[in-house]
């Protein structure tokens, strides 16, 4: 009988914790929407960020109460994104892939050199030293910082500057942080058209230190007829919202700054 | 009177943490940001109170029937009841806390401080009242021994270690070295 005694104190603490836990758990419910639950389960799980928002799960919220795309999952890639568009009952659409483009064609027969570098081979290194070992300050100065972060061996070093294999790059974007210039543009992979410089120099300046640079001259923006393409500090930049990839920039560019990447 | 020297003393001279080296799994893993270990220090002062509040007529009963040696399980069963509930009311009431918490919330169930406290208030002889106090203290004393340490791995994450001393190694240095400044508090009371 008197085994029974601490039993039955254990049992009932039990009890009243779980009636007690019961009725907190009806006070305190937090109304979930399912759809978050099922559209993080069709997540990935990498975390990765890439969708802008801190990882899959904020992801998943954002899609349900902020009403963010569906199609913002780059390593789930379509798939994922028609799963979650067909849980938000929205019509699928296609992820927007992204790749790396080098904004720089000042190789070795087109921009010399200032001083002969013979320190750490990194960009980086280099860069701090009188920006760089090349003429123009914000040209590719080719010793492979890019080369060595990319995780697809999809960037080589040709003629002195990189060039990003379009067939391999994944879009990471971890090559346009590692570049000191900041001339890794990472771009939608479906447009055609992009300015092959970075220079923001002064026109006769970028004139004389490389003959691809752009200098600015606005003949593109006066030929574009979609008005997609404007220069500024020097430079022109496409609003690739607007731009239909028709190549009448590419015709009148004299600098072949202007280019369509894909030819 | 007494209730100030209760205080007192666990707040500095038997820090729960500092002192007596208990509940040092969340001192280490949510010290990290200021903001959540004063969040964490938070739910363990209402774990400690409430659990003490509720460990007291339950250690009555158990007196009583002389079945006191099922002090731990009965317990461990009403820490239990409090972490859900703190989970719960986080949970609904501040989502952002909830989640910067993350698995150390549960933990509390397992922190050895909340068990300690209510233990304590038993071998100390303290009556309601002085348990309640006790447990506010070490709960405040948990809280102080958390920001404190929050604010020195702040500073170290600034510093440039040793790469065979960066990360775990070094906060474990600095926590050995907050605990010695509390020594000096021995012998106070």
């Amino acid at each position: 009988m008197t085994a029974l005694i601490p039993v039955a104190v254990l049992a009932a603490l039990g009890a009243v914790a779980g009636i007690a836990l019961t009725a907190a758990s009806k006070v305190f419910e937090v109304e979930e929407d399912e759809r978050i639950t099922r559209i993080n389960d069709a997540l990935p799980q990498a975390n990765c960020g890439g969708c802008g928002y801190s990882g899959c799960a904020d992801y998943a919220a954002a899609v349900v109460e902020k009403g963010a795309e569906c199609n913002l999952c780059r390593p789930g890639g379509d798939a994922v994104a028609a799963k979650v568009a067909q849980i938000m009952g929205q019509e699928a659409q296609d992820v927007i892939e992204l790749t790396a483009f080098v904004r720089c064609r000042g190789d070795c027969n087109a921009t010399p050199h200032k001083y002969i570098y013979e320190g750490i081979q990194s960009c980086a290194a280099c860069d701090r030293f009188y920006s760089g070992s090349k003429l123009c300050t914000s040209g590719c100065l080719g010793y492979g910082d890019c080369v060595r972060v990319c995780p697809q061996g999809a960037i080589n070093i040709i003629d002195g500057i990189a060039v990003v294999d379009q067939s391999r790059c994944i879009g990471c974007g971890l090559c346009a942080t590692a570049c000191p210039n900041k001339l890794i543009a990472i771009r939608p992979a479906t447009q055609k058209i992009e300015v092959c410089c970075s220079s923001r120099s002064l026109p006769k300046d970028t004139k004389k230190i490389c003959p691809n640079g752009c200098v600015g001259c606005k003949v593109c923006e006066k030929n574009c007829p979609e008005g997609a393409i404007k220069v500024t500090d020097n430079h022109a930049v496409i609003d690739y919202d607007k731009c239909t990839g028709c190549g009448k920039c590419t015709e009148v560019c004299k600098f072949d700054a202007v280019k369509d990447i894909t030819a | 009177m007494s209730y100030i020297i209760i205080i007192v003393s666990c707040v500095f001279v038997n820090n729960i943490v500092l002192s007596q080296f208990m509940g040092i799994c969340p001192f280490l893993g949510v010290s990290k940001q200021i903001k959540s270990s004063v969040g964490m220090g938070a739910a363990v002062i209402f774990v400690m109170v409430c659990a003490s509040a509720c460990t007291y007529p339950v250690y009555k009963l158990l007196d009583k029937l002389e079945i006191t040696y099922l002090r731990t399980i009965a317990f461990i069963l009403v820490i239990a009841l409090f972490v859900q509930l703190v989970e719960m009311i986080l949970k609904k009431k501040v989502p952002p806390l909830y989640r910067a918490l993350g698995v150390y919330l549960p933990l509390i169930t397992t922190n050895c401080a909340v068990l300690g406290v209510t233990i304590d208030n038993i071998d100390s002889e303290y009556g309601f009242l002085q348990s309640l106090t006790n447990a506010f203290g070490t709960g405040v004393a948990f809280t102080l021994a958390l920001v404190l340490f929050s604010g020195v791995r702040a500073r170290i994450a600034d510093c440039d270690f040793p790469e065979a001393f960066s990360g775990a190694p070094s906060t474990l240095i600095a926590a050995a070295i907050v605990s010695l400044s509390f020594m000096g508090f021995s012998g106070i009371i």
